[in-house]
């Protein structure tokens, strides 16, 4: 990622990965609630439908399972498709035809039907949204083979992966968080892809790595300055899509550093902390010099006091201080 | 029906054509039954005994790059489809050379191929991907036509009314057949819902409703062959109920006598479709005995090959285990 080019906030560049794409592949097909002549709920779809009108931006009624259904039947039967379920949350109305049939199709068709959809929602806690307006559970996706998972956690990102994602044989769920709409960095006007399952070093660092996803990774970044303020050198990984997961990547720093905390909006019980937990066991045994550490929201809905959210979503402090604790218990090896 | 109604709704060739396409249904369920009763097959499976009309009757309308989505019950459909006894029989048996290559099983087994997108173990489910399928065959404009196969079980499920109302409104060239058979496993239909016209439901959504006797694979043909010509001209979709009974339990092991009478079981196989259009050819002239006898022969070599086929047939390689995921 450049520091200098032109810069733009991460809907405007989801609606040029959009637009770029569906100029290049006439294919496309995008549904969904109220992403037509208004735009999208989160402006995700702006101007699109000037561009490529009724045909191809479908707006549907509120029947998240139906359109879901249809999305993944039009992408089985060979056009490319996008769902927007606008705010993740309504996945849930929707979630047997992802995880039964579009997740499922490749594997109970031996290989024979695909289905290239693009699952997109938006998630996390913002501005107090309430329980039913903020849950973040992509850990229940990355559990679920044959769906691939994509968190990104900035503008440049979210364009080289919804690309990617729109040229995947599928079905791919991107999922954007809410209150990164307006994050804002580098974003080439020129063509670029982004693999799925390459990690990035958002910055690099000696004495411990942090791993986050999504919006933690701004997070863990603003933690890290502090860290560095006073002497304390953090690495901080992006997977940016754990399925499929760059698993080299990650745990070649966790055994350069020996100390790994992972910050993840989801609670931690069965979480993808969780996960990259049991990898740091499994693959840098030898090398942590502490227990790996990982901070989660707390295992409580989203309350709608501002005061009780932000007990409950990981913040700098949070991170700063786990990682003060961690740095002050001996090393577990010479 | 007399000689005069056969020869001018159908020619007696067409009807010796249903005549084998029912039988080998028949034939192939029985046989399924006995391989399943005989500890020869894994999993479960949900026979189509009685229902063979409609599949027949339906598919005998499409080309084979029409689509048809299925349901849990679905080896009819397959058939029906054009998917050949082998490879159907084949996946039953979790071999290798079965249509998913021994991954899907009943309930899962899918052969583009043939234009056959899948039974499926998800009552409802295929609702709204039939009517996806169609939306990409109408952006296509290739003329294709898609038909969705479910149960009365399916139709109070919520992916109904979205899928439909949805096929509905973007007029797709979809047409959705409702085998209402009165049970979902053991839930009477009338005991599941206030309104047990399928057909009328269709008024809901601004689309036609057609009722039609299942048993008549004829009568079915008519029906589905306007609604399939109606979907292909752009005219959109058609909700045909096909009044039809399954004479066996819901799935294999199921007696299926705690909750219908024996009487009832009785007289519908009075309505019994295979026998139906047997006799319509013996009673027409359309056939003798033994030309019928000698279809008959033809059918049960059919499916004694698909035994040996399919019994012949190699496991899938345990190290693929993790193949064709993504
Ligand atoms: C969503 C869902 N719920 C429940 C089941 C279990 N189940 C399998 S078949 C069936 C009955 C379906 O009845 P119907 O749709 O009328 O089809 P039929 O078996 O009569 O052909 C049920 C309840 C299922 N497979 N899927
Ligand atoms: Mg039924």
């Amino acid at each position: 990622m450049s520091e200098q080019g032109r810069v733009i906030n991460y809907g405007d560049a989801g609606v040029e990965a959009l637009r770029d794409e569906m100029r290049r592949d006439p294919s496309i097909v995008y549904i969904g609630q109220g992403i037509g002549p208004r735009g999208g709920n989160f402006r995700q779809t702006r101007g699109l439908w000037k561009e490529f009108g009724d045909d191809r931006l479908r707006d549907t009624g509120i029947c998240e399972l139906g359109a879901t259904g249809v999305a993944i039947g039009a992408a089985m039967a060979g056009t490319r498709t996008v769902i927007d379920e606008v705010f993740l949350d309504f996945a849930l109305e929707a979630i047997t035809q992802i995880v039964q049939q579009a997740a499922n199709i490749s594997y109970m068709s031996n290989g024979k039907i695909k289905a290239p959809v693009v699952i997109r929602g938006a998630m996390g806690a913002v501005r107090n949204a309430g329980a039913h307006h903020s849950h973040t559970f992509y850990n229940w996706f990355a559990n679920t083979p044959g769906l691939k998972v994509v968190l990104p956690s900035n503008p440049y990102d979210l364009k080289g992966l919804f690309k990617t994602a729109l040229r995947d044989p599928g079905p791919v769920a991107l999922i954007e968080h809410k209150s990164l709409y307006n994050a804002k960095c580098v974003v080439p006007e020129e063509e670029y892809l982004i693999p799925f399952g390459e990690a990035r070093i958002v910055r690099e660092g000696k004495d411990l790595t942090l791993v986050a996803m999504s919006r933690m990774v701004d997070l863990a970044t603003k933690a890290a300055a502090v860290l560095e303020q006073e002497g304390v050198s953090a690495e901080v990984i992006d997977p940016r899509t754990i399925v499929p997961l760059d698993r080299q990547r990650i745990t070649d720093s966790i055994k350069k550093t020996g100390r790994l905390v992972v910050i993840d909006e989801s609670p931690s019980s069965c979480s993808f902390a969780a996960e990259l937990l049991a990898i740091a066991a499994e693959d840098c045994f030898d090398e942590l010099q502490v227990p790996p550490q990982r901070i989660n929201s707390l295992p409580v809905p989203n309350p709608f006091s501002p005061v009780l959210e932000n007990q409950m979503i990981p913040s700098v402090e949070r991170i700063v201080g786990e990682v003060h604790k961690m740095m002050k218990s001996s090393r577990r090896k010479a | 029906m007399s000689e005069r109604l056969v020869t001018e709704r159908i020619s007696p060739e067409l009807l010796l054509t249903y005549y084998k396409k029912l039988l080998e249904l028949r034939l192939f369920e029985v046989k399924v039954q006995e391989l399943y009763r005989n500890g020869r097959l894994p999993g479960f499976v949900h026979l189509y005994v009685g229902e063979e009309a409609v599949a027949v009757g339906v598919c005998s309308n499409l080309e084979t790059p029409d689509l048809v989505f299925s349901t849990h019950r679905g080896h009819g459909h397959a058939l029906a489809k054009g998917v050949p006894t082998r490879i159907v029989l084949a996946e039953l048996w979790g071999k290798a050379t079965g249509s998913s290559g021994g991954r899907g099983g009943s309930m899962h087994m899918y052969a583009p191929e043939y234009g056959f997108m899948g039974t499926n173990g998800i009552v409802g489910a295929p609702i709204p991907l039939a009517t996806g399928a169609a939306l990409s065959a109408k952006l296509r404009k290739n003329h294709q036509v898609v038909v969705c196969f479910f149960g009365d079980g399916a139709v109070n499920s919520g992916s109904f009314h979205e899928a439909v109302n949805m096929g509905a409104v973007w007029n797709l060239p979809v047409v959705y057949v409702c085998e209402n058979n009165l049970y979902a496993t053991e839930m009477a239909f009338l005991r599941a819902t206030k309104n047990t016209s399928v057909a009328s439901r269709a008024a809901a959504y601004g689309l036609p409703g057609v009722e039609v006797d299942g048993q008549d694979v004829i009568a079915v043909h008519e029906v589905a062959s306007q609604a399939i010509h109606r979907a292909r001209e752009d005219g959109g979709p058609t909700l045909i109920e096909c009044k039809t009974y399954r004479y066996v339990g819901h799935h294999e092991g199921d007696p299926g006598t705690d909750y219908r009478t024996r009487d009832e079981v009785q007289q519908w196989k009075q309505k019994d479709p295979v026998k139906i259009a047997r006799k319509l050819l013996l009673d027409s002239g359309g056939s003798n005995e033994s030309q019928l006898q000698a279809a008959d022969q033809e059918v049960e070599r059919l499916i004694d090959d698909a035994v040996e086929f399919a019994e012949k047939s190699p496991e899938p390689a345990a190290d693929s285990v993790n193949d064709h995921v993504f």
